[in-house]
């Protein structure tokens, strides 16, 4: 009996690892590629000497701007989630904990789902015009706000998870001893969704250092963000393959960090928000 | 079910509540409103107000005079156009069969390779972890990266397929290989995400179910179809309908993998609105498409929600 699960095991092993082969295989072919001469990439050789030329120069060269790109992703993604998170976490709480009527919440939650279903380029469109309507545009305010209000159904929805997750019976105790809203929010409701406060951070950071279509048309080349940087190599009539690869290599760092301290976080977030 | 379970505490709370409560009243009705107007205002100015605001631009043909927008009216004319934009209509059919071809296949290999992850007691974290990376990589990387691996003279793709001896293809350039080469990387880029869903939802599956049909005898298929289905189906379908949401946004890999070529084999309704709104400036024209999208979307929405409400009143 113990033989037949062995060897049930082990295949569903080798299979499992067939598909982290392939997940993983086309991450580390483009971390080589960046490692790479262009003329190495170029005839197809298999082996290659590892060399930083193309780091330097996304990095350091004069006509380079990726670490202002960088400095920019790290502005928008950090101040963006902040915002978000603020909003989301009141809006939440008081749509969960502080007995609207019903049709405040659902149609906030229904408005919320329909716009998550917008495709960002069109809502780019609507935000451009806007912002340069009233002289935002190109500004890191603009795409600040962008990326806060399209994370924010998502935080939403997930902060609402979380907020009911607490026992109402804390709350009770706590507003019998006399707290205040602002004192209930701070030191009972903000520091038992503190786990779940930081799985939305991870996330809506994350889809915030991503997000292209927005972007791309609200930024203007000192607003550009890593991911407006990478496409503008691509698209170089003279396409820089490995420099585009050493980028892109670059642009991972974040993610895989926030993966490797995270990661509990991150399938927390990603799960709840469908399945609960 | 859980909502109703957390309502089901929550109203006796409710009453509880007025009690010793009423004389923080005063300070909990202000800050009812205070919690909630920052959530009220964000969607009314930065959601409500500028989505009117493109309603409105796709009655005029918009052009620029020093910086400030000059609008003419033209009534319905560009909603009228919409019907003889070809590229818009490559664009809904390229999206449909990209959405309808993408899902399926990411939603079976996730489902199988959960299952599978599933029946393993170690190394689940590891897979897991391995399974979250291509979720957290920016889509325009990931168009970066198989932009490279598809490289007609030196990508990796015509590499392996040289070793066994078939002919290089030039998989983004060509018109029969386009759409089906950016559908792989979209399955690639998403299979890991209905992977973790759906091993969540696995996972959460009662066990005694299991031990019970143990005993009874039950082969592998019929714990497949009997049981682990039929429990499953509500975190299939929501899973489905969520990935079919981002689906139809795509947008990043297909502006770099192909900008909508060879011809409109890969031209996808996000990268349209782009084209007409943004390269080419024709804001009203854009906006008129934006809005149409949108109200495709909305009937989606629509059709999906009264499609389960019937499933539920039939069953």
């Amino acid at each position: 009996m113990t033989g037949t699960v062995g060897v049930r095991t082990w295949w569903v092993h080798l299979l499992l690892i067939g598909a982290v082969v392939i997940v993983i295989g086309p991450v580390i072919w483009i971390v080589g590629a960046g490692f790479r001469t262009q003329i190495s990439l170029l005839m197809g050789q298999f082996w290659f000497d590892p060399e930083l030329f193309n780091f330097e120069e996304v990095l350091f060269s004069k006509t380079s701007e990726y670490l202002l790109n960088f400095r920019n992703s790290l502005i928008v993604g950090s101040l963006s989630t902040a915002l978000c998170l603020t909003v989301a976490t009141l809006g939440a709480y008081s749509m969960h904990r502080m007995r609207w009527p019903r049709w405040v919440v659902h149609s906030l939650l229904g408005w919320a789902l329909i716009f998550h279903l917008i495709p960002p380029i069109a809502l780019a469109g609507a935000w451009f015009a806007m912002f340069r309507n009233v002289g935002l545009d190109n500004t890191f305010t603009a795409l600040i706000l962008a990326h806060a209000t399209l994370n924010l159904p998502m935080a939403l929805w997930l902060m609402g998870v979380f907020v009911r997750e607490v026992p109402v019976e804390l709350e009770e105790a706590a507003r019998i001893d006399g707290a205040t809203t602002p004192a209930l929010l701070r030191q009972v409701i903000v520091p038992l969704v503190m786990p779940g406060l930081a799985a939305t951070a991870v996330l809506v950071f994350i889809f915030s250092w991503n997000e292209f279509p927005v972007a791309l048309n609200l930024s203007l080349k000192q607003t550009a963000t890593v991911p407006v940087a990478i496409a503008k190599y691509a698209q170089d009539f003279e396409i820089k393959y490995t420099e585009m690869a050493a980028s892109a290599t670059l642009s991972i760092i974040p993610a895989l960090i926030l993966l490797l301290v995270a990661q509990r976080y991150i399938v927390r977030g990603l799960t709840a928000g469908a399945l609960k | 079910m859980a909502t109703s379970e957390i309502r089901g505490i929550d109203e006796p709370a409710a009453g509880v509540k007025t009690g010793p409560a009423s004389a923080n009243l005063q300070d909990e009705a202000s800050w009812r409103w205070l919690t909630l107007s920052p959530t009220v205002i964000v969607f009314a100015l930065l959601t409500i107000l500028p989505l009117a605001n493109m309603l409105y631009m796709s009655f005029f043909n918009v052009g620029w005079a020093q910086g400030s927008m000059v609008l003419t009216p033209v009534g319905l004319q560009n909603y009228r156009d919409i019907w003889g934009d070809n590229l818009f209509l490559a664009g809904i059919r390229n999206t449909l069969i990209f959405v309808v071809a993408a899902t399926s296949a990411e939603m079976v290999l996730g489902f199988g390779l959960a299952l599978f992850c599933s029946r393993i007691t170690r190394g689940r974290t590891f897979y897991r972890a391995v399974f979250i990376l291509p979720i957290l990589i920016p889509g325009i990387v990931i168009g970066a990266i198989w932009k490279l691996m598809y490289n007609f003279d030196f990508g990796i793709i015509n590499q392996l397929i040289g070793i066994v001896s078939i002919p290089a293809q030039d998989w983004l350039g060509q018109y029969e290989t386009a759409l089906l080469s950016v559908i792989i990387v979209d399955i690639w880029h998403w299979t890991p995400f209905c992977f973790l869903l759906l091993l969540a939802s696995i996972e959460g599956l009662p066990q005694d179910v299991y031990e019970a049909a143990k005993i009874d005898g039950a082969s592998f298929w019929q714990e497949l179809f009997r049981i682990t289905l039929p429990m499953m189906w509500p975190a299939i379908l929501v899973t489905f309908v969520f990935r079919m949401i981002v689906a139809f946004k795509v947008f990043d890999e297909v502006f770099l993998l192909t900008s909508g070529g060879p011809g409109t084999a890969t031209e996808v309704v996000s990268f349209t609105i782009y084209q007409r709104f943004f390269t080419e400036d024709r804001i009203g024209f854009g906006s008129a498409l934006s809005v149409v999208t949108i109200f495709i979307v909305l009937m989606l929405l629509v059709l999906t929600l009264s499609a389960r409400k019937r499933r539920k009143a039939g069953a």
